[in-house]
């Protein structure tokens, strides 16, 4: 390829990059001016400058609450996931039969069902009981996530040769000791998958939040950056600061884990 | 047998415990639900009514061409978009082309509320200064209209997605090995010919996962609906998911909510019972 060719392609892709990252640029520009700034002109600075939305978005979205809300749910919910899902698909790796079929099918059968065919009876089901809080959202992100990740760590387990369980046997290491110290620490690049596709999944998540753990003292990021939405009234430059702020934490997380990050999302999309 | 039966069952009762609890449970008793006409507090065996009567209600009807419409659009934009993308990033190795690949998926992160939030602004806002400044009437309106508003969801969803399918198609491209491009090149092939006959077809298999990936997610989209148009103007807009939840828990019509919800798990089950007989003929 010629100089002049590749320069242009590059200035092309530049061009088009540009484009795709357009709308988080436009919402940063307008988060950092007041009212009229944004009815001047929307699409770059102008002179109104001010960083004072921050702080009124801060408080109003509650942050440090709801970010903590967001952290706690996600991490016990994923570490729950993690083990159980791993457990599971290690008995199946290990033991051939009628009863690991059964479970393996369970799992790929359960993937097919859309959350909204079953979000009516699941809430009435923990509603009657009076079971809806934090725990019960974590119980629930369990039992939705569960099925892709034993399908992905049974994959994983496949790739570990019997050999090693073998010889832990042989030094008298009970089943699970092999499983905790020898087996799981070997399907750690699985684990990392694991963890980051549904820290993601249940960071982001809307829908079952809101129909679990929509009360005060519980808010999630989503969650509470909806509520605040409606309170704005169209003030357009507090809910583009609110939303900055809901973006930075998975933006900082991704930029630091970047290309594990990918390669997980990929691995979980072809397995 | 390293594994006796009690710690076998160790392992594995807590996840059969999970998806028991969490998913088949609730699937048996949403299929009881779907022939009662349950409020949320009573409910009474109706039989097949609540399919008769969705099936003539114009309302469901609606929201699901809707969305059929609406899946088959993106399916067709972010694989198209997808594919560009992963050809453009794969095709130097640089510096310039790692950003890119950030970059093209760096909307896939932000939560459905999130980026409705984010393109209202833009649907709204920045298109009207657009419409102002260019005298551009194209601009004006976007989300106040069920033809643009539409246009509206599928767009947001094609930035969302489009990034995500790139990896799927980076990684096929990447299997490709190099040396039979290089073989082409040496035989004087050009850079379509070299797309046509060698890279195209090794996409096939990922083909069939990003289109079946991308249609399970449409049909399912519910975040970005809301937050964008929230089904306006007048309910025009509103695709499935948000009828199903509409009609569950704001009308508190659960057990009609239902039926429509069995349609979608039919409908989501069909569609992927398609894709694994299409990968299974390619594969035998």
């Amino acid at each position: 390829m010629k100089k002049s060719t590749k320069i242009l392609l590059g200035f092309l892709f530049g061009i088009i990059a540009l484009f795709w990252f357009y709308p988080f640029i436009i919402v940063i520009i307008n988060a950092l001016k007041g009212k009229r700034g944004i009815f001047q002109n929307p699409l770059w600075f102008t002179r109104d400058f001010t960083f004072s939305n921050f702080k009124t978005a801060y408080q109003a979205l509650d942050f440090t609450s709801s970010f903590f809300n967001s952290l706690v749910i996600t991490v016990a919910s994923v570490i729950v996931i993690t083990l159980v899902s791993a457990a599971a698909a290690y008995a199946l790796s290990r033991v051939k039969g009628p009863f690991s079929s059964i479970l393996y099918y369970l799992c790929a059968g359960t993937m097919l069902i859309p959350f909204q065919s079953i979000m009516i009876p699941l809430l009435s089901l923990f509603g009657k009981v009076n079971f809806l809080n934090r725990t019960s959202l974590v119980i629930m992100n369990t039992g939705l996530s569960v099925s892709l990740s034993i399908i992905l760590f049974y994959g994983a387990f496949q790739g570990v040769s019997k050999t090693l369980d073998e010889a832990a046997a042989l030094d008298g290491a009970y089943p699970f000791k092999t499983f905790v110290y020898i087996i799981f620490p070997a399907v750690s690049p699985m684990t990392g998958t694991v963890v980051i596709l549904n820290a993601m999944k249940i960071w982001n998540d809307y829908l079952l939040p809101s129909l679990v753990v929509n009360k005060d003292g519980m808010y999630t990021i989503p969650l509470k950056m909806y509520s605040f939405f409606g309170e704005t009234n169209s003030q357009w430059q507090l809910a583009l600061a609110g939303l900055v702020l809901s973006m930075v934490p998975i933006i900082i997380l991704f930029l630091l884990l970047q290309k594990q990050v990918m390669t997980s999302v990929t691995e979980g999309s072809i397995k | 047998m390293l594994i006796k039966k009690h710690q076998y069952l160790a392992f594995v009762l807590p996840a059969v415990f999970f998806i028991l609890l969490i998913i088949v449970v609730p699937f048996l008793i949403g299929i009881y639900y779907s022939f009662t006409d349950s409020n949320g507090l009573r409910s009474s065996f109706i039989g097949w009514k609540n399919f008769e009567v969705l099936f003539q209600d114009s309302t469901f009807l609606q929201s699901f061409w809707l969305t059929v419409k609406f899946s088959f659009v993106s399916v067709i934009l972010i694989n198209l978009v997808g594919l560009a993308f992963a050809l453009i990033v794969t095709s130097h190795n640089n510096r310039l082309t790692k950003s890119l690949r950030t970059i093209f998926f760096m909307p896939n992160l932000i939560g459905g509320i999130l980026l409705g939030f984010i393109w209202q602004f833009i649907f709204t806002s920045a298109f009207q200064a657009i419409a102002a400044a260019f005298h551009l009437d194209f601009f004006k309106g976007w989300l106040s209209n069920p033809s643009t508003g539409f246009w509206g969801i599928v767009i947001l969803f094609v930035w969302q997605m489009s990034g995500y399918i790139m990896l799927i198609y980076i990684s096929f491209l990447n299997a490709i090995p190099k040396n039979t491009i290089q073989a082409a090149v040496l035989d004087g092939a050009k850079a379509t010919q070299i797309f046509f006959f060698i890279k195209l077809p090794q996409l096939a298999p990922a083909f069939t996962i990003s289109l079946f990936l991308t249609l399970a997610n449409s049909f399912k989209l519910y975040e970005q609906n809301l937050a964008l148009t929230n089904g306006g103007p007048y309910r025009s807009t509103e695709m499935i998911s948000m009828y199903i939840y509409n009609t569950a828990f704001v009308n508190f019509q659960q057990g009609y909510a239902q039926a429509a919800g069995i349609i979608l798990f039919l409908c989501v089950t069909i569609v992927s019972f398609i894709q694994l007989a299409l990968s299974r003929k390619r594969e035998g």
